[in-house]
């Protein structure tokens, strides 16, 4: 990188320069000018972006059908479904299926997502594409590249200043080169930007970032799939649709998906993995997390500030379709992840069973003749597995014990449930999590005072938490 | 063939991997938390040597979509090894606590 730079105008390539000319980078890499759906000082016309920068479904289904992307089975998790019984009240414990993502290509849902963006990069005519991701999605990115004839660079954080990686990252560096990508691994610190930022400017590709509206549009497959194997298979929507969390562009498309579908009667309820108290900056506490994605260190911050990612708008924004969000730790996860390969036969990787240990403890809460759909799982295998992460944190000093799941220390102690009938999921406060968006958009966009409020943004700040005006404007009351 | 294994010298022509700084512990982003910003931010990648080189020394590579890229060489031949790790003896507790749950273990037989 040092004397990387191809274009000679360009001489300052400190960190403070480089961030300050994101923006014209960005418009370059990505080809949305997403000045066009500014309107206020908060508002900005969410589905005028989604519409006149995204696809139609229709167009979608075309698209990820050219690369064998999509129609994944769904299945009956039968035995799971009868352990949860075995722990609910009588007459309690909904029928869990799961929509066997794995079975994409690269092997997870994000190649829905990488398709659209590839397919888009191609047909604007850049030659490359650049991902920043650690996870599924650069190996998702790499394979539809190699399937479409761009080249790819995979931007990743794996190690710590020790230059131990985290066995999830390092697997997901070998499958993006297995697909041919070049993958530029980093360590820790959110400086990983600058450097994604330099390489877009140094190679001219497009920015396939998770968050842009044909990326979102690529996830509006999975749901509307979901609906229409649902109902052919059991003959009704179902109850709820499951998704864990992290970005939010798994329950933003799914949700959407839902929706142009009909299911709107079908809750959504996102899941992650708690990680309370661990810093995701901080060098030391890299490697004491055992799950790199699907946790609260992204769930929560880009829940409630979705702008944080790297396009100016994301167009992953859960709140405004999140009905519930539980909370599941790393322990209760690794139980669900093995009991799916003992008892159902499905070897998965355990970050895509986050929503699939949320929902084994909903379905308990639900009567037998009601659904749940776990819209996701992942591929396996060495490095990306429960056993690969339980060792990797036994060797990183974490202590790892049988008890209650409640009380594990994130960074400290990994408890898996002494038995089944422990995993218990925790409610999210929504309440606090939609006041805390409004909040991020008051502070984010510089508000300070009341007046400075329009009509037009609480009517927005609304639609982005799914509420009403009137809970706007007692949040908004609240702050000022 | 025989030089496919580990070697502390590179070949011009040779498949290999290079360590960069990318900032310096000065130069870092002023939000990072102090365990990280007392270190440097560091990159890795692989790519073809343009020169003959041994381990520690900087050498340019041509990564696979034709960057050059200089740095110090750290690896020829560079291979995976992660895997499955160690033994994890809960996971077999797990196994056995399920199948007495559902099938009633050994009285299943």
């Amino acid at each position: 990188m040092s004397n990387a730079v191809s274009n000679p105008a360009i001489v300052d390539n400190s960190y403070e320069a480089v961030m300050s000319r994101r923006n014209e980078i960005m418009k370059k890499a990505v080809g949305i000018d997403y000045a066009d759906f500014e309107s206020g000082a908060i508002a900005f016309d969410y589905e005028k972006m989604m519409k006149e920068t995204g696809y139609t479904l229709e167009e979608i289904q075309k698209i990820q059908s050219q690369t064998s992307v999509g129609n994944t089975p769904i299945f009956e998790l039968k035995n799971i479904t009868a352990l949860a019984r075995k722990y609910a009240a009588p007459g309690k414990g909904a029928r869990i299926f799961v929509k066997d993502e794995a079975g994409n290509p690269s092997g997870s849902f994000k190649e829905r997502r990488a398709a659209t963006a590839v397919y888009h990069a191609k047909r604007l005519g850049y030659k490359g594409v650049i991902a920043a991701t650690s996870g599924n999605y650069g190996a998702a990115v790499a394979s539809q590249a190699a399937m479409q004839g761009l080249k790819c660079i995979v931007v990743q954080e794996c190690f710590d200043s020790r230059g131990v990686g985290q066995p999830e990252i390092v697997e997901k560096a070998r499958k993006c080169e297995a697909h041919g990508a070049e993958v530029v691994q980093l360590s820790v610190g959110p400086e990983l930007f600058y450097t994604f930022l330099r390489l877009l400017e140094e190679t001219g590709y497009f920015n396939a970032s998770l968050y842009t509206p044909f990326g979102i549009a690529g996830v509006e497959t999975l749901g509307y799939e979901l609906i229409m194997q649902m109902r052919e298979r059991v003959g009704k929507d179902p109850d709820v649709v499951i998704a864990t969390n992290a970005g939010g562009g798994n329950l933003t498309g799914t949700a959407r998906g839902l929706i142009k579908a009909g299911a709107v009667n079908t809750k959504v309820v996102a899941a992650s993995v708690n990680l309370a108290g661990l810093h995701m900056a901080s060098d030391t506490m890299f490697n004491k997390k055992s799950f790199t994605t699907g946790h609260t260190g992204f769930g929560v911050p880009f829940s409630t500030w979705p702008d944080r990612s790297d396009v100016p708008r994301s167009a992953a924004r859960p709140l405004r379709y999140m009905d519930r969000y539980l909370l599941v730790n790393q322990g209760e996860v690794f139980y669900i992840t093995e009991a799916m390969a003992q008892i159902e036969g499905l070897e998965r990787g355990p970050a895509g069973n986050t929503a699939l240990a949320a929902a084994f403890s909903l379905a308990q809460e639900m009567d037998q003749d009601q659904i749940i759909v776990v819209q996701e799982t992942e591929y396996t295998g060495a490095g990306k597995h429960h056993a690969s992460q339980l060792s990797f944190a036994r060797n990183n000093g974490i202590e790892i014990v049988f008890g209650e799941p409640k009380t594990e220390v994130a960074g400290k102690t990994i408890v898996i449930p002494e038995n089944p009938g422990m995993i218990k999921a925790v409610d999210m406060d929504m309440t606090k999590l939609r006041k805390s968006l409004i909040k991020n958009a008051i502070a984010n966009n510089k508000i300070e005072k009341l007046e400075g409020v329009s009509d037009a943004d609480v009517a927005f700040l609304a639609a982005e938490t799914k509420t009403d005006e009137a809970f706007v404007r007692t949040a908004l009351k609240e702050l000022f | 063939m025989k030089r496919m294994v580990f070697t502390m010298a590179a070949k011009k022509g040779d498949w290999v991997r290079v360590h960069d700084t990318v900032l310096t512990p000065a130069q870092r982003a002023p939000q990072v938390p102090d365990d990280t910003k007392a270190v440097p931010l560091e990159l890795w990648v692989k790519g073809i040597a343009e020169s003959d080189a041994e381990i520690g020394e900087t050498v340019e590579v041509v990564t696979l979509t034709g960057r050059k890229v200089s740095g110090e060489l750290v690896e020829v031949f560079p291979t995976y090894s992660h895997s499955f790790g160690d033994y994890v003896p809960e996971l077999h507790v797990i196994s056995c606590q399920l199948r007495s749950i559902l099938f009633g273990g050994d009285d299943n037989e």
